[in-house]
């Protein structure tokens, strides 16, 4: 049992590409932890240099306070679960689970009895003389998980543990994998670049772009307070309404209606007004539209309204409240859930 | 059915008989001649003996040449086979500017080196290392001819094991031999297999180098040995050849089955993703 501590650092691919840029992160004993971001942003790079699998150009990881640089990838007390498993082919399931002890020279009955009782553990028992080819998708995930528990490292390393699972499954396999790391109360760090899928299992979440760490902070945080417009944009099943506005003594103009405003804002200064479409309701006055389509979500609708100057805001009505196309609404946001950001740098300023 | 159906089916069924005939004639020579009171040169129904057996025994370098043949293959077998798996692996999974170019070169320059062209140099090369008449070194040379074609079938299967079952298993402690012992040679298998039937065979049926490196009839092996079976008058000895030419043709079958059973030459490949 043992956290992460990186620090300062930066891997580089021999083609010149800076994958990861000076990072700093600590990833505490026991947590569930993501590295959330878009395809090319250096979070599977990160997680394998951590594995040791990758040497970085400066900086160093350090698990449980021992310091890892030139450690090989079997001496770190890490194990690890790839994209696509890497279940051996040509081995049982009971044999592939064992391996990490075949490595070690374990004698072949304390092999055997180690795979049954972790397999035993997630319900792997009847499996275990089938090859992995005739096992299903969910399956073999979880003999990928039983064998990277049987190694008993201090540290789990998952690399978009459901992105080869069907929707229904991966559903199934988030509540089993959370469940699974809280008995195991094991460090556990996994890379996604499915917003909902971090949400939903984290305890806390790195966003990442382009090699550096955007936001740290628990679902929670991310979701209600960005740190940022990329983070605003990347996080939340529907986006969120980002309008160009700009700051006057009394509030925030935007799309032709006067919100209200974050303190301290010097008059004239252009800001990003960012608010989720959860978040918006229909009102006397506010931000006022024609309704120019209504998508069916299921429990909720998503209506986007076609504001003046033609900027689009959309926000979620609740079933049997859906406006007619072509209607004028006018929404306002929820208390505490409007954000506005620098529009040069697009950090956070306030919240209102 | 129709006349002409009819006529089509038939003339389809002779031509099938008549190019089964062609392959068959020269298999039911090697079975029946063998044990016929006066083999010749046709097919007919044998006078059953086994006289020719007992001739064939008694032939004072039959069963060595065998022996020789055996000891050349399974020596240029075992070379060519670990070396160019080695090799294969190494050359699939290290970047080097011009690999591809290199590997087709040495494809190119072993059908060259090895074959009639360079006759004279690898005469001269062994005589100067004192490896004439010796049956390793001509299963060295033997091998050496083959190791580029196996390194080049050998490196398609090592570049279809994927990279992350090797990550995995360096992530669980496994050392480079583990790594190549445990996951790629497993997992290339049915290429390995293909290669030691391949160059088993090839060895087995090479006649050009050790008929130049072994001059002692004593170290010939059979493919050598097959031309010099003549009677005082010079013509073929068909007492011994049929015989002779049955024994040869049985460790190639064999080895054939015998890894296809154990081994399988089918591909376990990735699982899908």
């Amino acid at each position: 049992m043992a956290g992460i501590d990186i620090t300062g650092l930066s891997v580089e691919y021999p083609n010149g590409v800076r994958a990861v840029d000076g990072l700093d992160l600590r990833v505490t004993d026991g947590e569930l932890f993501a590295l959330l971001g878009p395809s090319g942003c250096g979070k599977t790079t990160l997680l394998r240099t951590v594995a040791g699998l990758e040497q970085p150009a400066a900086g160093a990881v350090a698990i449980g306070s021992r310091e890892l640089t030139g450690v090989p990838p079997g001496g770190r007390g890490v194990a690890m679960v790839f994209q696509d498993y890497a279940l051996f082919p040509h081995m049982t399931v009971a044999e592939n689970i064992a391996y990490p002890l075949r490595v070690r020279r374990a004698p072949q009955a304390r092999q055997r009895e180690a795979a049954e009782r972790v397999a035993a553990g997630l319900s792997l028992s009847e499996l275990l003389d089938r090859r992995p080819g005739q096992l299903s998708g969910g399956q073999q995930q979880r003999t990928a998980l039983a064998r990277a528990i049987a190694v008993e490292a201090d540290v789990l390393l998952l690399d978009e543990p459901l992105s080869n699972l069907d929707a229904r499954l991966r559903l199934e396999a988030r509540t089993f994998l959370k469940r699974l790391q809280r008995e195991l109360a094991l460090t556990t760090v996994f890379v996604t670049h499915d917003q909902a899928e971090a949400l939903a299992l984290a305890d806390r979440i790195a966003v990442m772009e382009a090699g550096r760490v955007r936001q740290l902070g628990t679902p929670r945080e991310v979701f209600q307070r960005p740190a940022d417009t990329f983070v605003a944009n990347f996080i939340g099943s529907t986006p969120m309404n980002l309008l160009d506005g700009t700051a006057r003594d009394d509030g925030v103009e935007c799309a032709g209606a006067r919100l209200p405003g974050p303190p301290g804002l010097p008059g004239g200064a252009p800001v990003v007004v960012g608010v989720r479409p959860e978040y918006l309701s229909v009102a006397e006055d506010g931000l006022t539209g024609r309704v120019s389509t209504v998508e069916n979500l299921g429990v909720t609708s998503l209506v986007t309204l076609e504001c003046a100057g033609g900027v689009l805001v959309s926000l979620t009505v609740p079933e049997q409240g859906e406006p007619a196309a072509g209607e004028v609404l006018s929404v306002r946001p929820a208390p505490g859930r409007l954000l506005f950001y620098g529009a040069e740098d697009g950090r956070l300023l306030g919240v209102r | 059915m129709s006349p002409a159906r009819v006529v089509r089916r038939l003339g389809f069924h002779v031509l099938v008989a008549v190019v089964l005939a062609f392959f068959a004639v020269p298999m039911l020579w090697l079975a029946s001649a063998p044990f016929d009171a006066e083999p010749g040169l046709g097919v007919r129904w044998p006078d059953w003996t086994t006289s020719n057996v007992r001739a064939t025994l008694a032939h004072p370098y039959a069963l060595t040449s065998l022996v020789n043949s055996l000891v050349l293959c399974v020596v240029a077998t075992a070379v060519t086979a670990s070396l160019a798996a080695l090799a294969a692996y190494s050359l699939s999974r290290v970047r080097i500017p011009g690999r591809d170019a290199l590997l087709y070169l040495l494809l190119l320059l072993s059908s060259v080196v090895t074959g009639t062209a360079a006759m004279v140099p690898v005469f001269v090369l062994m005589l100067q290392l004192g490896l004439i008449d010796s049956r390793f070194g001509t299963a060295l040379v033997i091998a050496g001819g083959m190791l580029p074609a196996a390194i080049f079938i050998l490196k398609d299967f090592m570049d279809s094991v994927p990279r992350s079952y090797e990550e995995s298993a360096r992530v669980f402690g496994a050392s480079p031999a583990q790594v190549l012992g445990h996951v790629v040679l497993p997992i290339a298998r049915p290429g390995v297999a293909a290669v030691v039937v391949w160059s088993f065979v090839n060895a087995w049926g090479n006649f050009l180098l050790p008929f130049l490196l072994l001059r002692d009839v004593g170290r010939q092996p059979a493919a050598v040995l097959l031309r010099t079976l003549q009677d005082e008058g010079g013509t073929a000895n068909l007492t011994v050849i049929p015989v002779f030419s049955l024994l040869y043709s049985i460790p190639v079958v064999a080895l054939y089955l015998l890894v296809d059973k154990r081994y399988g030459f089918r591909f376990h490949g990735g699982i899908k993703s």
